[in-house]
């Protein structure tokens, strides 16, 4: 029998136990061991990015990480994106505007990267923020709605700002 | 009829739930006591199977059951179900739902493990002993044709499955009444879906109901459900399929594979529910794909470039086995002669058994490729004759007075290919004043001036969409007042609800919000086909709008009697039945559904039928048209063979629009999957082993948000007289032509070079290397 490890760690706000095997991704710790199945699994091997959710602040792809590597962090997943007054975060009104989303699959990945970089940054150019969803595949739109929805959510975020 | 939704940018109702992380996609639905299934899958191209030992998996703790063929029921031991028979099909070979003896391609299903979950799943797979005898394979569909080529099958004579011809009007007269025959052979690929959503399915048998209910990732739950019937030889009743969200489809995932077969099989034997969920490793080699095809093309044409007739051979990669009849091969020769009047066409087209992942559609089809022969074509002539590529087009498309055209072909059911309406003319003029064409050579020499080398591409299509027969809907008002659609029709990320709620709400003088929509249940009452084909916005949208005018109908005719007005009297505002410029006399519709329930002793209003509800369908015969030409502008590195696209500009035919928003999205979609098909994506194998090269995305390039340029749409509507709101399909759109303009914008950017394009994808390293063959052949 492989050893369990004990671990906790606060996702979106609230504290989660395991007993888990140190196999277990992080992605499938939120999945099934929270019951967090907004976080997607795409690839397993850390190429699509739909798995992406924020570690301690950072984006990450919770698909190469081990839940054991998480213990004791403070992690947000898409479920946790929108704002506490029951308001949607910036990107996801934006993400709706613009048709940044088809099937959605790729969606809370794509959402949480680009939280993420806003959040430390909401002066990017089209450019760069196609430089920053490189790592984040989608298959239906053809990402002109994300890339849209991602510089209006900017611009929100730089009017709040001010 | 009060709010206008249908034609409306209305948001996705869809959304909501999408963007916070609530959808239910199938991995998301849990139910107690599910088992997690893995599968052993071959990893051998061509093998015979000498034994399988499954003990050591079976003696993994928490490793429920592990099955081989041999393991299931004596009559679950025989190939699956021909999903589409056809008398054309020579080689009728469908897959065990687990390899019998022999394994054909590499990801085969040979074995089937269950556990309380995936991780010790796949521990289960691994200790499993296989011994396989490695038998000689072919992956190269000319190849496999030779004479002694490798069988792919052992049991089978020949590697051909099918033989195909597709032909109109005389083709020897054309030849030789032409003033020009031009000749060209092609190669075209393209690669695997990757939809992002992997392949998935929970099955459940409910004991006590005696009945199994499925919960798959798939584009046709009515089609999943009639195989699953038919296999394991239970009523259709017996069993119910839904499609819950779903992240992308794209075609393969409208097929039945045998491991859903093989999940509800064990789901009934376990009598616990069995969930699968494929990850991108076994989407590599267990999803079907859509590879290869080689082509030799003849042109005939007249010294002004008007062509009189086209004749090709095809050979084309089936795989290794053909469950999905010839649906692939028969969309590739059927859309011939496209958007264009060519008086005589004789394509021949044979499908060859390759050991490789079988072929079945994605995105487009066949259609893609025949596209890609014919805007190569017209491109080749405007080429050999010194001609504008604009100018062949407009000369040799069918006119706007000619609708509806017959092309001189007939569908399978034997009645004519006949295009419905639309403006070609004019969507070419419309995408050439967009790109402002006109003044592109001087934006190439002012580029070459920075020693740039930009290319202008051209690609005209139009496609058979909106596919016959039908897809049924449900209209009902609820006690609440409320409006219900049910279509067993679903979405992997089209807008279906969204588009469905618009065209039934403005029938009630509703908001979309107050329409509920369920999609993709075969329990609903309408029966459905399949999203596949850019159909379902054409068929269910149809049917949706007789559904919700009858219920409407019924509505204020009850409404009527209450009033003792005249039914031309009576309007519906908010989903409330009033007498016109009488403010204050009106009965909600929730009101009036109430009367028609069944009630204790209350007979049925007379003249009038129980329930506030209706089920139509919209039948049809014949697909509807859409069409349209795309522009790029691309620069080309002709040191490191890198392609860079800086614009893009579509204008389209889809007739009547349900909602800009929802098409602009399908139309960009697509385009950017025919970018990838272009430049990017191969699924390449190895000859000698048949061995995967690829089996991640890292290696299998998909097309990523730096690449993409800014797409442009520009819409003409010619709504459609084949259904009553006119609707044509704009699902694939965007692909059909996207891979031939990418191609002849690079061909047109090598233009001082004279490097000739007849292939794809191109790869840096190959557009160098074509870049290079050609330096050479001017040099010597």
């Amino acid at each position: 029998m492989a050893t369990l490890h004990t671990i906790a760690m606060t996702v979106n706000g609230q504290t989660y136990e395991g007993k888990l095997e140190a196999r277990v991704t992080l992605a499938d710790f939120l999945r099934h061991y929270c019951d967090l199945t907004g976080t997607h699994v795409g690839c397993e091997h850390g190429v699509c990015g739909a798995c992406t959710i924020h570690v301690d602040g950072r984006a990450v792809r919770s698909c190469t990480m081990y839940a054991v590597q998480a213990d004791g962090s403070t992690v947000k997943t898409v479920e946790g994106l929108a704002r506490d007054d029951q308001q949607m975060h910036p990107v996801q009104e934006a993400f709706r505007e613009f048709n940044g989303l088809q099937c959605g699959f790729c969606t809370p990945g794509m959402q949480m990267t680009i939280a993420a970089y806003l959040e430390e940054n909401a002066n990017h150019s089209e450019r760069e923020l196609r430089e920053l969803i490189s790592g984040n595949i989608c298959r239906c739109t053809g990402y002109q709605g994300i890339v849209k929805a991602g510089l209006r959510a900017a611009e929100r975020l730089r009017e709040e700002q001010n | 009829m009060g709010v206008k939704n249908l034609g409306a940018a209305v948001h996705r109702i869809e959304d909501a739930r999408l963007i916070t992380g609530s959808g239910r996609y199938v991995d998301d639905i849990k139910l107690p006591g599910t088992l997690s299934a893995a599968f052993l899958r071959s990893p051998e191209a061509h093998a015979r199977i000498k034994s399988i030992n499954l003990s050591a998996a079976r003696k993994i703790p928490g490793v429920i059951a592990a099955y081989s063929l041999s393991d299931l029921d004596a009559s679950f031991q025989r190939r699956m179900v021909q999903a589409y028979p056809n008398p054309a099909i020579k080689t009728d070979i469908t897959p065990y739902p687990l390899a019998k003896d022999e394994v054909c391609f590499v990801g085969e299903p040979i074995a089937i493990v269950i556990a309380e979950n995936r991780y010790l799943a796949e521990d289960g797979v691994q200790a499993i002993e296989l011994e396989l005898e490695t038998l000689s394979c072919v992956i190269d569909a000319r190849e496999a044709l030779k004479p002694g080529a490798p069988s792919v099958q052992s049991s089978s004579e020949s590697n051909l499955a099918a033989s195909l011809n597709w032909r109109f009007g005389d083709i020897d007269e054309a030849f030789a009444s032409a003033d020009h025959i031009l000749k060209e052979s092609y190669f075209q690929h393209r690669g695997a879906p990757h939809f992002m959503e992997c392949r998935g399915v929970l099955a459940q048998f409910d004991s006590a109901m005696q009945r199994l209910v499925l919960w798959s990732s798939t584009q046709s739950p009515f089609l999943v459900r009639r195989y699953l019937a038919a296999f394991l030889e239970r009523e259709e009743s017996s069993i119910r399929v839904i499609a819950p969200d779903v992240g992308g489809g794209f075609g393969p995932k409208a097929v039945h594979y045998a491991e859903e077969l093989v999940v509800a099989i064990a789901a009934e034997k376990l009598n616990r529910p069995v969930k699968w969920i494929e990850d991108r490793r076994e989407n590599f080699v267990g999803t079907n794909q859509q590879r290869d095809q080689w082509w030799d093309v003849e042109v005939a044409c007249k010294a002004d470039g008007k062509i009189l007739g086209i004749r090709a051979v095809c050979i084309h990669d089936n795989g290794a086995y053909v469950p999905y009849g010839l649906l692939l091969p028969n969309t590739t020769i059927v859309p011939f002669p496209g958007p264009y009047s060519i008086g005589a066409v004789d394509i021949k087209l044979q499908s060859a058994l390759t050991n490789a992942v079988p072929t079945t559609p994605i995105r487009g089809a066949g259609r893609p490729n025949a596209t890609f022969i014919l805007e190569r074509s017209i491109d080749s002539i405007a080429r050999a004759l010194d001609l504008d590529r604009a100018q062949v087009r407009r000369m040799n498309f069918v006119r706007k007075d000619q609708f509806p055209y017959e092309t001189g072909g007939r569908l399978p059911s034997g009645i004519t290919v006949q295009y419905d309406s639309g403006d070609y003319h004019k969507t070419l003029e419309m995408a050439l004043t967009a790109s402002r064409a006109a003044e592109f050579e001087t934006r190439r020499v002012e580029a070459e001036k920075s020693g740039k080398w930009l290319g202008l591409g051209i690609a005209s299509y139009n496609e058979d969409s909106g596919l016959p027969p039908y897809e049924g809907a449900t209209v009902k008002i609820l006690p609440t007042g409320r409006v219900l659609v049910e279509v067993g029709s679903c979405a992997q990320g089209q807008g279906l609800e969204t588009i469905v709620a618009q065209i039934a709400s403005d029938y009630f003088g509703v908001s979309t919000h107050d329409v509920l929509v369920r999609t993709g249940d075969t329990d609903f009452p309408a029966l459905a086909l399949s999203t596949v084909g850019s159909r379902v916005a054409a068929t269910v949208g149809p049917s949706v709008h007789l559904a919700a005018q009858q219920v409407r109908e019924k509505a204020m005719k009850l409404a009527a009697r209450d009033f003792e007005a005249s039914v031309n009297d009576l309007e519906i505002v908010e989903g409330r039945v009033g007498i016109k410029g009488v403010p204050g006399k009106s009965i909600g519709l929730g009101d009036l559904s109430r009367r028609l329930l069944a009630n204790v002793n209350l007979p049925v209003p007379s003249g009038f039928s129980p329930g506030l509800e209706a089920t139509a369908y919209h039948t049809t015969e014949r697909p509807v048209y859409a069409n349209g030409s795309n522009v790029c502008e691309l620069e080309v590195d002709v040191q490191t063979g890198e392609v860079k696209l800086l614009d893009y500009w579509v204008a389209h035919d889809c007739g009547t629009i349900i909602n800009p928003r929802l098409v602009d999205g399908q139309i960009i979609g697509g385009v950017v999957h025919g970018i990838g098909n272009a430049l990017f994506e191969h699924m390449k194998y190895d000859r000698e082993t048949g061995q995967p090269l690829c089996n991640n995305l890292g290696e299998y390039l998909l097309p990523l948000a730096t690449e993409m340029p800014n797409i442009h749409c520009e819409h003409m509507e010619s709504p459609s007289p084949v259904n009553p709101l006119g609707i044509k399909g704009a699902g694939e759109g965007g692909t059909i032509p996207g891979i031939a303009c990418i191609i002849s914008g690079v061909e047109d950017a090598l233009k001082p070079l004279g490097v000739k394009i007849n292939e794809y994808p191109l790869s840096p390293e190959r557009l160098l290397e074509l870049i290079d063959e050609r330096r050479q052949k001017r040099a010597s």
